[in-house]
């Protein structure tokens, strides 16, 4: 059924008229044009559509968009501020941690969300908090590292 | 052009330029035969720009191995330009010089060398040119920054984008040389990838990416089981959804919306009949149908006498070595987007050969190659995946008939179940030891995976090596239940798991420890020092195994890329379970075009290896590919990623040969020593999952 579903979308209001039940990750990226969430399981299983939902790394492929009525969704285009990187994305440019780069919007806003709790995590609390977020060309070594180098950089902002 | 001026916003690069400079190799390279194919004019790689930007053409793909950056570094450092001022447009049949498609690593090895030709040839005639225009002789020219000065008289100059104007290049030099490696300025040195900044903006567009106005999304209805024929189909229920458009013509039946999901869910209205597949494999059934039915040993090396070094054999030494069917299970499955126009097709597709497409396409669809555009955006992965599109051919015919564009994006599930896997193969080996620990004779027989490294790389005087089919095809019909293909260093991963297993099982029966035993059977001087690098940044203490230590090495030479590594594991004995601690690995690639992107590619096939030695395997039945996304198939994760250190061997004689695959050979049988050192078990099939480790301890 369609309905309107009104919600902030990186700092912005916007409503969407579809059925609620579809889930988010589609609606950014189809609807709203935002293909910076990427769909590489589209089940829950990989990561890739990570984005931030009231500060919370969710996964979009299944998250229904009527669950984000009335709330704050972040995905990797709100992260810039004043086209200055957010740290977490000048950490993993400094430290090259992409190879094709799919799964890197999603580990982006995974490591936001856990600095967000965690500003000083340790290897381990990293690889934990990423665990669900699968890496294809393994460049999780130079993920690991530019995550906790945002880390003593205000990554949590 | 909207991809160029997109590319341009890659455009502030900071080098850090402090690295060694390479020694001795003074000769300037010859001018390489530009290899049949690829186009002799310069115009066809570069164009420069009045305001002196150099856009650079190249009919590669990027997939994330970095060859956007490393080839435009050769192009700068040819033509003398920042990196920077580089523009680089890959994988659009249109505005790039044909190319044969992006795999076996040889971006830098193979086409390097070609677009370094075109640049020197363009820098040599810009020289020219502005000796006439300057007025004196070309030889008292200097270049920097794609500015033409006169030595000693640096207020006479003149800048490449003056001299060109924006024009093509109308002139042609044969012989020009290329830089020798003393004379590099910016090759060598770590750079930043150009890619980067779009990547972690999010900007990066891959094929699902594109959606030309009216759009619509195709979901496709798949079998159940290989080899499952279609009874009847009922579309009635999905043509109910508001929006939708059912398309069935010969062998497709599609769903289509302007939504992706809509038409996934109406797709699962679709309501089909199948007669069940003939297929009776399964995953365990597999070997012993593959051992029968594979196709003819060829004979690929017969040295000395088997039956002599047999005679001379004190002890003997035989072992079958299997490994499973592997998954490429890129990030981003197959996708692509077709969009016709005056009868005219273009296409954008994830495809690692976007110029064999065209000809694909323009075959089926009874066209001429001029009449289709293949255009690649970025690839989620490709690992030999996407050297097959059928998606695209799916995406053009469904355009063609709905009168819109359509994208066909491959769910997970039909991603699994379209991959064209690493063949399942076996190894068998024969070997003996003489009396005074040496290996007399070597007898290697490889079923099903390809000859790739079959060869060994040490001295043994009566040696037999034998492949009976292989990836490449020319299998009979019905071999596999499925389609397979390449997969990252193909066949070469089978082959150096079986050959360095075997090579630390000798060792164990000769008392030796597993490194001394192989530098006793090396005459390779560069092996030798790859191993000896390793060796040191390890920490090796010689023990012969199993020492109870968990540490293991294992060596390959990859199409000249010599790669040597160590590890050390901890395994659960109770569980099963293996847990890689720490992996240091050198790697001797001729001269490294950007190190640190040499290194992160030496990285990813550490970690993706973990992969095919642990945990990755398809499981199927009577035609169904009983894995179908990343829950069953467990491809690496944070939690199993070790501590890795990497090394490069200097070595300034050779040139650049590719590392996108090299690495990635070793990492079967390392671990596999590893855990014989910890347990004193020989781990026979790959994965070693949990299972197989219990198993092998407790037969
Ligand atoms: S696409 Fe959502 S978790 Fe994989
Ligand atoms: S960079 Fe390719 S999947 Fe992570």
């Amino acid at each position: 059924m369609a309905k309107t579903v009104s919600f902030t979308l990186n700092g912005n209001k916007v409503s969407v008229e579809t059925d609620g039940t579809r889930m988010l990750a589609y609606v950014l990226r189809s609807d709203l044009g935002l293909t910076g969430t990427k769909i590489g399981c589209g089940e829950g299983l990989c990561g890739a559509c990570t984005v931030l939902l009231d500060g919370e790394a969710v996964r979009s492929c299944s998250t229904p968009l009527e669950s984000v009525a009335g709330r704050s969704v972040l995905t990797i285009e709100g992260l810039e501020r004043n086209g200055a990187l957010h740290p977490v994305q000048q950490a993993f440019l400094s430290h090259s941690a992409y190879q094709c780069g799919f799964c890197t919007p999603g580990m982006i806003l995974g490591a936001c969300a856990l600095l967000k709790k965690t500003p000083h995590p340790d290897r381990r609390q990293v690889a934990e908090a990423l665990e669900g977020n699968l890496c294809r060309c393994g460049t999780h070594v130079r993920i690991l590292a530019a995550v906790q180098e945002a880390a003593g950089k205000g990554g949590a902002l | 052009m909207k991809r160029l001026d997109f590319l341009k916003a890659t455009g502030s690069l900071g080098l850090f330029i402090v690295f060694p400079v390479f020694p001795a190799f003074q000769e300037p390279e010859k001018i390489p035969a530009r290899l049949a194919g690829y186009p002799k004019d310069v115009n066809a790689y570069l164009k420069i720009s009045p305001d002196g930007r150099v856009g650079c053409f190249v009919g590669k793909v990027e997939m994330g191995q970095g060859n956007m950056t490393a080839l435009s570094m050769l192009a700068a450092e040819e033509l003398d330009v920042p990196l920077e001022r580089v523009d680089i447009l890959m994988g659009d049949t249109d505005l790039c010089p044909w190319d044969g498609g992006t795999w076996g690593s040889l971006s830098v090895w193979q086409f390097g060398p070609v677009l370094r030709g075109a640049a020197a040839e363009a820098r040599a005639i810009l020289v020219q040119m502005a000796a006439e225009r300057l007025g004196v002789v070309a030889a008292r020219l200097q270049v920097k920054d794609g500015v033409v000065s006169v030595v000693g008289d640096a207020s006479r100059h003149v800048s490449y984008g003056e001299l060109v104007e924006g024009r093509r290049i109308e002139r042609h030099l044969q012989d020009v040389k290329v830089k020798s490696v003393t004379q590099f300025t910016l090759v060598g040195k770590d750079a930043p990838r150009m890619d980067g900044r779009l990547k972690v903006t999010g900007a990066a567009k891959y094929s699902a990416d594109i959606v030309p106005p009216g759009t619509l999304h195709a979901c496709l209805l798949r079998p159940p089981a290989h080899g499952a024929m279609l009874l009847s189909v009922d579309v009635a229920e999905a043509e109910k959804v508001a929006g939708v458009k059912v398309i069935q013509n010969g062998d497709l039946t599609a769903v289509l919306h302007a939504r992706p999901d809509v038409a996934r869910e109406a797709l699962s209205r679709v309501k089909a009949q199948y007669q069940p597949s003939p297929s009776t494999l399964d995953d365990r059934t597999i070997f012993e149908h593959l051992l029968k039915a594979a196709p003819p040993a060829k004979e690929l090396v017969a040295k000395g006498s088997i039956p002599i070094g047999e005679a001379r054999s004190e002890h003997s030494l035989e072992a079958t070595y299997l490994n499973s069917y592997v998954a490429h299970a890129p990030l981003e499955p197959h996708t692509a987007v077709a969009e016709w126009e005056k009868g005219r097709l273009t296409v954008w597709a994830s495809t690692q050969a976007p110029f064999p497409l065209r000809g694909q396409l323009a075959q089926a669809l009874g066209l001429s190659p001029k009449e289709v555009r293949v255009i690649t955006p970025f690839l989620g992965g490709g690992f030999g995946g996407k050297g097959i599109a059928p998606q695209a051919l799916e995406a053009a015919r469904l355009a063609r008939l709905a009168g819109y564009p359509v994208q066909v994006a491959w769910s997970r599930k039909e991603e699994f179940f379209l991959d064209t896997f690493r063949p399942a193969a076996l190894v068998k080996i024969r070997s003996g030891l003489d009396k005074g620990g040496r290996i007399a004779f070597w007898e290697h027989h490889v079923y099903c995976a390809g000859e790739a490294e079959a060869e060994t790389v040490y001295d043994i005087p009566h040696q037999r090596i034998l492949s009976s089919g292989g990836w490449m095809g020319g299998n009979p019909p019905g071999l596999h239940p499925f389609g397979i293909g390449p997969w990252r260093a193909p066949a070469a991963n089978t082959n150096v798991y079986a050959r360095e297993s075997h090579m630390d099982a000798l060792a164990a029966k000769a008392g030796m420890d597993p490194l001394a035993f192989r530098l006793k059977h090396l005459k390779n001087p560069r092996m030798i020092a790859v191993l000896h690098a390793v060796e040191k940044a390890f920490g090796w203490t010689p023990k012969p195994a199993p020492s109870g230590r968990g540490v293991g090495v294992a060596c390959a030479d990859h199409r000249d890329t010599l790669v040597a590594a160590m590890a050390e594991v901890a395994v659960d004995k109770k569980s099963g379970e293996v847990k890689v601690k720490r992996v240091v690995l050198a790697q001797d690639m001729g001269v490294v075009v950007n190190p640190d992107g040499a290194r992160q590619q030496m990285e990813g096939c550490i970690t993706m290896g973990l992969g095919y030695a642990l945990s990755e395997e398809v499981r199927f039945k009577d035609g169904k590919v009983l894995d179908q996304n990343f829950d069953t198939y467990r491809i690496p994760r944070f939690s199993q990623v070790p501590e890795i250190q990497t090394i490069f061997i200097e070595n300034p004689s050779l040139p650049a040969q590719g590392g996108g695959e090299p690495a990635i050979v070793v990492m079967g049988a390392l671990i596999a020593n590893a855990i014989h050192d910890a347990l004193g078990v020989q781990m026979l099939q790959l994965p070693m999952t949990p299972e197989r480790v219990r198993k092998a301890l407790h037969p």
